[in-house]
């Protein structure tokens, strides 16, 4: 799997799950102030993240630092390369 | 001081035939039946009965999704039910929102697919990592009373009193009582249940589910009828607002009906059977409380879910308190048992037989057992004579309620 296909789960996980216009979905995009998700989104996105990519996010601090969609794009991806590596 | 009177003054609905009030009327006043095959029912071992009454796919996105998100399908229903019997009595956000209104709604039980779910999560992965944040406010007791509150804007009391397929007019005679005491001036209430499988299995473990017609639903159930073989289950909302007399008045809204009694007992005999004492002392009660002697009943809309020993207590019942000429029907037969919801919407389709001057006889009676043929078991449509209608609930746990309605405040 790609990054941009990654990306592109990621993406389409929570257009899905919080009910989103794709057209707001720009890396640039607030997951509050833009995306107008609260901290129980914030549960249930570690959920459908954690099922999409079978990696461990829920006891994770650096998910509290994110505020942008790129932010969120960049954690994803780092913990799939660490979970590949583990793999390996 | 004279006692606050209570009407009226919106009705909503989703049923097994759709959304809303004329949805519900209209099928009903065609005889149709919602009665389906469940192909999951088919597969599940030691389950007899196939059939069931499910509503039809709806469009819940007017129901904001940060609300929507703690609601199973029956929280989902009662609010869409709701916001129709709302629009009905003309109510703006303000008056909603006031604390003089409350609202009174009942479930047989929280989300059984939720809390099924998360039992089956915890029993494959033996952990609780990818449970949803939502999944606890769908699962609770009054979940359908707290999220439809919370969709509405309700700040007055909220009570959820379930009673099993008593919920719904119970719910309805608890908002009456609140409104006559004082406590609201205005009163949201009914019953909403969603189907699963626990239900109907536990009718069918009791053998008073339906499960000689499964390759012919719309045959069953068959209330009152000799060849009745048990209960189908059902599932929707039906939601009225409840209104003390004055303050409807004030407001210039068009009055459905006024609430002129409601009675609730319970039977500790039997847990799972009513019996008849209980049934006529309930309606004996009712008709006490508005004064009324049983010439001045025009309609009973029976309980009735064609098991074979309810339909019985019913009819002796009824036959005790009423005698035998005041016309009965059930609307199971059209639409199965929605539990909870039953009592609020076959009484929106009662009053809707007030309204509109016709009684909806009881679909699939074709010959009344003759236990049940003691009272007028009605087998066509026909106009009604008279002014009031009684609506009969009776519950698993040995609840019983009965209420009485009036076609006009000046009948």
């Amino acid at each position: 799997m790609t990054d941009a296909e990654a990306i592109g789960i990621i993406n389409d996980s929570m257009v899905r799950e919080f009910e989103l216009d794709p057209e707001t979905m720009t890396p640039e995009a607030h997951l509050v102030k833009d995306l107008e998700m609260d901290s129980l989104d914030f549960v249930d996105l570690v959920v459908v993240l954690q099922e999409a990519f079978g990696i461990k996010l829920r006891n994770d601090s650096s998910v509290k630092e994110i505020s942008t969609l790129g932010d969120l794009h960049d954690l994803v991806l780092q913990k799939k390369r660490q979970l590949e590596a583990e793999k390996k | 001081m004279n006692k606050r009177r209570v009407v009226i003054t919106g009705i909503g609905a989703v049923s097994p035939f759709g959304l809303g009030v004329k949805c519900l009327w209209d099928n009903l006043l065609s005889g149709n039946s919602a009665v389906k095959m469940i192909p999951y029912f088919k597969e599940l071992g030691g389950l007899r009965s196939s059939v069931a009454a499910v509503v039809p796919e709806i469009d819940f996105s007017v129901i904001n999704r940060k609300k929507r998100r703690f609601m199973s399908p029956m929280s989902m229903y009662s609010c869409i039910a709701a916001l129709e019997a709302i629009e009905m009595a003309g109510l703006n956000g303000d008056q909603i929102t006031s604390r003089d209104t409350g609202l009174c709604l009942a479930s047989t039980m929280g989300s059984s697919a939720e809390s099924e779910a998360f039992f089956q999560e915890l029993s494959r992965s033996g952990s609780i990592e990818n449970v949803k944040s939502t999944m606890f406010f769908k699962t609770m007791n009054h979940s359908c009373a707290s999220n439809t509150a919370q969709a509405l804007g309700i700040t007055g009391r909220i009570v959820s009193a379930s009673a099993a397929c008593a919920s719904g007019t119970l719910a309805i005679g608890l908002a009456y009582e609140t409104v006559v005491a004082g406590n609201q001036n205005i009163m949201v209430c009914g019953g909403t249940d969603e189907l699963h499988v626990l239900a109907t299995a536990v009718f069918d473990i009791m053998s008073a589910a339906s499960c000689n017609y499964n390759n012919d639903p719309q045959q069953t159930p068959r209330p009152f009828d000799i060849d009745r073989d048990g209960v189908v289950c059902a599932e929707g909302a039906g939601i009225l607002i409840l209104e003390e007399l004055e303050h409807a008045l004030n407001r210039g809204v068009d009055i459905l009906a006024e609430v002129i009694g409601f009675e609730t007992f319970s039977s500790p005999g039997d847990i799972a059977n009513s019996d008849s004492r209980t049934m006529s002392d309930c309606m004996e009660g009712t008709l006490e409380q508005a004064g009324l002697s049983a010439e001045g009943v025009s309609y009973v809309n029976a309980h009735a879910t064609a098991t074979i020993q309810g339909d019985i207590a019913e009819a002796q019942a009824i036959n005790a308190v009423l005698g035998e000429k005041v016309p009965v029907s059930s609307l199971k037969g059209h639409m199965g048992h929605t539990m909870a919801a039953s009592g609020a919407l076959e009484l929106i389709a009662s009053l809707q037989m007030m309204r509109y001057g016709v009684l909806i006889p009881t679909r699939n009676l074709a010959t009344p057992d003759p236990k049940c043929d003691v009272i007028n078991l009605i087998l066509k449509p026909q106009n009604i004579t008279g002014c009031v209608i009684l609506k009969n609930s009776f519950a698993l746990g040995g609840i019983s309620a009965t209420i009485l309605i009036r076609r006009s405040i000046h009948d």
